[in-house]
């Protein structure tokens, strides 16, 4: 009775998993920067139709997708929110060197929550008894927190404000818990603040005092089906994908 | 280790030592209850009472993040009336750490007060004694074994809840970080050896709980 039993579970696992490794042809799994999560699901469709081939995105930190890619995770493309995540990935030889573009630029903005009656217009007004919390990234390695800190070190607050940050696995954690109203303030991408019903950009950070925020987009090695992730990338860079991108209010590189 | 892992294991201990001396008035005498009387609704109780245990520990977190939150039922009451701020503050660690471990306090005890016979309370009762100083001089005293194992189970629980504490206190170091959200950003963010030395660390901490209840189980039963 048991051994019958153990033989059944064994085969429905075996089963399970030899399903889930034979993946479908023409699947192109993409790990985003969960600042891209909104536009690139837009583009999707298009794409999906246009080409045959199936989407299946994994949003996360940067890092973290970094992480998983490091350890072998089965990603086809890989979208980072900075160049440095891609450097590293580079230099171990994880991602295809030439297919490497960057594609996308952003903004920091500083946002508060929609019926917030705080006065913020400059940076100086962050350290305001007011403001208890900001919402950041992971200033240790989340690229939106890094370019975060990178801001207030630049107009040189971030010793004024450390104390009072609160950091989360990724950008769009920042931006849920201002919209919860769990911090006062958050610095987060336009681009996600744009998504946002719930939250106010109080302020836009300047060029000249913000990070150059670049997204890099490259082929990861091991992609099961390589020429089909380039084909992706190029569409990325096509008007109707451009489009999209613009539309979230992202910069595009030429 | 340095100084940053310290504070971490320190403030683990100490939000965990926390958490298990608030529930622990609570359950010993829920558990009390459970064992000794029977009363309508006693079974939804029950269910309640273990449903922390089952559920997905971060279902668990947003249920609190929605109550505790500034402009939940909870959190916006303390916020406005006494200032207190739950969500992404060590209370909240507190709050997690109680709400998840207290279902192990509430087992342990109840079986330790099934476990004292009901002719012992009987006998004081005849004798004149007061249920309160029944309670107090029998009941207590001949279960405090097993309610120090439930008590220890839970705090060993509580030492390693991630994932409603994730949720609600998020991970501010050197406020709300406690050692296993320290161990899965440390992953995260590729500081692979601070991971393993707090691994360590759990490791004997768990290690010590478990044998000193498991120890004191044994003690009681023979």
């Amino acid at each position: 009775m048991i051994s019958q039993l153990i033989k059944v579970s064994a085969c429905a696992i075996l089963a399970i998993v030899t399903s889930a490794a034979t993946l479908r042809a023409g699947e192109l799994q993409v790990f985003a920067a969960a600042s891209l999560t909104d536009a690139l699901k837009e583009i999707a469709p298009a794409y999906e139709d246009a080409s045959g081939n199936k989407l299946q995105f994994n949003f996360a930190g940067s890092n973290t997708l970094t992480r998983q890619i490091q350890e072998g995770a089965p990603a086809d493309i890989f979208i980072s929110a900075d160049e440095a995540k891609m450097d590293g990935l580079q230099k171990a030889g994880l991602v295809l060197e030439d297919s490497r573009r960057s594609l996308l630029s952003n903004t920091l903005v500083v946002v508060i929550g929609a019926n917030s009656t705080l006065k913020l217009d400059s940076p100086q007004e962050l350290t305001q008894p007011a403001i208890k919390r900001i919402a950041l990234a992971d200033p240790k390695g989340v690229p939106a927190g890094v370019y975060a800190q990178q801001y207030l070190e630049t107009v040189g607050l971030w010793d004024a404000l450390k104390d009072r940050v609160v950091p989360t696995e990724n950008v769009r954690a920042a931006l849920a818990a201002v919209e919860a109203g769990n911090a006062d303030a958050g610095i987060v991408y336009k681009t996600d603040a744009g998504i946002s019903m719930q939250v106010n950009i109080a302020y836009e950070v300047p060029a000249d005092k913000g990070p150059a925020i670049s997204c890099p987009v490259a082929v990861v090695k091991g992609s099961r089906d390589s020429a089909a992730a380039l084909a992706f990338l190029k569409y990325l860079q096509s008007e109707a994908a451009v489009t999209v991108f613009k539309k979230y209010g992202f910069g595009i590189h030429q | 280790m340095g100084a940053s892992e310290w504070q971490i294991v320190g403030f683990t201990f100490g939000m965990a030592l926390l958490a298990t001396a608030l529930i622990f008035p609570f359950g010993v005498v829920l558990a009390w209850f459970l064992a000794r009387k029977t009363w309508p609704g006693k079974s939804i109780v029950e269910t309640l009472v273990a449903l922390p245990l089952v559920m997905p520990p971060v279902a668990t977190g947003l249920i609190l993040l929605k109550v505790l939150g500034r402009r939940g039922p909870v959190g916006e009451f303390l916020y406005k009336h006494l200032d207190w701020d739950i969500v992404f503050t060590w209370r909240a660690v507190v709050a997690a750490m109680a709400v998840m471990s207290f279902p192990l306090l509430v087992r342990g005890s109840r079986i330790a007060f099934e476990a004292v016979s009901p002719r012992l309370e009987q006998v004081a009762t005849t004798l004149g004694a007061s249920p309160l100083r029944v309670f107090l001089t029998i009941t207590f005293p001949l279960a405090i074994r097993g309610i120090v194992a439930g008590s220890l189970l839970a705090f060993a629980r509580a030492l390693g809840e991630f994932g409603a504490t994730i949720l609600v206190a998020g991970n501010i170091p050197g406020k709300t970080t406690t050692l296993s959200v320290s161990i899965y950003s440390d992953i995260q963010l590729g500081h692979d050896s601070d991971a393993f030395r707090l691994l360590a660390v759990s490791v004997i901490l768990a290690f010590a709980a478990v044998w000193i209840s498991e120890w004191l189980f044994k003690r009681r039963t023979t």
